[in-house]
């Protein structure tokens, strides 16, 4: 648990917490400094200082590339680039293992062949929860880090990412559910349609 | 590369025979989802019936229980099409509305063959016991637990 305080102090300073922001909301894509320091209106240099503290804190991975269309000599030097890592970190106090259970509730919900009910839930979850307005400011409210690419809505994080890795069809099925609840009415349809990384979701506007 | 594939059985019942309307929507969508397949990469042999399209008239272990037999290069290349594929995650995620597990125990079962080699069913049952009996292991395992092919 240390670890993961330690990870998530490192973003109580508002500086930090835009730099690791800006990394996060350019996408899938690693990023340079130059990016992250125009994004924050600040200089390269504490733009580096700021995404190297969230690197040793461990909330940024380093990869290196040159710069799209120049290789060989002369290219120069590969350039520092910054991500998000698929490590996730979570702290509560006092402690709660919430995520051990939903394990132990999806194999028994897969045991019992229960797909159906626990979609219901969902949906009828959804609706309670469902808000007026944007569809793309509601899921982004939830956590989806919503992108719009030619009309249709992709869902670039998975809130319940590493339980949809064990039990893709249920926990993607529920997702869908809770998807098409928390949207009812808005004219828009959502359907299985998994980006790569992201989430198993995708909506498109009712024509 | 290594000298081993993935072997993959499942097995299900089917709530209706393949003519009824409840298995209607699974019957369109197969023959989109065996061209996926064997078009994806790192596919390598599915188990087919007579007709040659797929394995639904196959009832080797009784009229009720339909089987389906694959071999892949690698569990990654299993997962990104089971996982993956918009249209085998959607009916994936219908599966209840087709089939049921009922009393069948485990009904996913996975282990390594030698490259070039096609499992036999009496091989995939031997499997799927061992799985029933002691859990997953490294002769016999499933996505959620896989394991590492043989050195």
């Amino acid at each position: 648990m240390d670890d993961d305080l330690d990870a998530i102090g490192a973003l109580t300073d508002p500086a930090r917490r835009a730099a690791y922001r800006a990394v996060v909301d350019a996408g899938p894509e690693p990023v340079g400094r130059d990016e992250v320091a125009a994004a924050l209106g600040v200089g390269r240099t504490l733009a580096a200082f700021h995404l190297d503290k969230l690197v040793a804190a461990g909330l940024l991975e380093v990869s290196y590339a040159r710069r799209t269309g120049r290789s060989g000599p002369g290219a120069g030097r590969p350039a520092k680039h910054y991500r998000r890592p698929a490590r996730e970190r979570a702290v509560t106090v006092p402690p709660r293992r919430y995520d051990a259970i939903a394990v132990l509730l999806a194999e028994a919900v897969e045991a019992a062949g229960a797909d159906t009910a626990a979609y219901t839930a969902a949906r009828r979850q959804g609706r309670a929860e469902a808000m007026p307005g944007d569809v793309v400011a509601v899921l982004a409210e939830r956590g989806y880090e919503p992108e719009t690419v030619d009309g249709t809505v992709r869902l670039r994080n998975c809130p319940f990412h590493r339980l949809a890795g064990d039990f893709p069809p249920l926990v993607c099925g529920m997702n869908l559910a809770l998807v098409e609840g928390l949207t009812a009415g808005a004219g828009w349809t959502a359907r299985i349609d998994p980006t790569p990384g992201g989430c198993c979701v995708s909506l498109s506007k009712n024509i | 590369m290594a000298g081993y594939h993935l072997a993959q059985l499942n097995i299900a019942i089917p709530r209706g025979p393949m003519a009824d309307p409840v298995m209607a929507d699974f019957v369109a969508g197969l023959p989109v989802l065996n061209a996926i397949a064997d078009a994806s990469p790192g596919f390598v042999w599915r188990l087919v019936d007579q007709g040659g399209e797929d394995a639904t008239a196959l009832r080797p272990w009784g009229p009720d229980i339909m089987v389906n037999m694959s071999v892949w290069e690698s569990v990654d290349a299993l997962r990104a099409y089971a996982y993956r594929v918009p249209e085998h995650l959607e009916a994936l995620r219908r599966r209840r509305e087709f089939f049921t597990h009922d009393a069948l125990g485990p009904h996913l079962v996975l282990w390594w063959v030698p490259v070039g080699a096609i499992p036999t069913l009496d091989e995939a049952r031997t499997r799927l016991d061992l799985l029933e009996r002691v859990g997953p292991g490294p002769e016999a395992f499933t996505l959620r637990m896989p394991y590492p092919p043989p050195v």
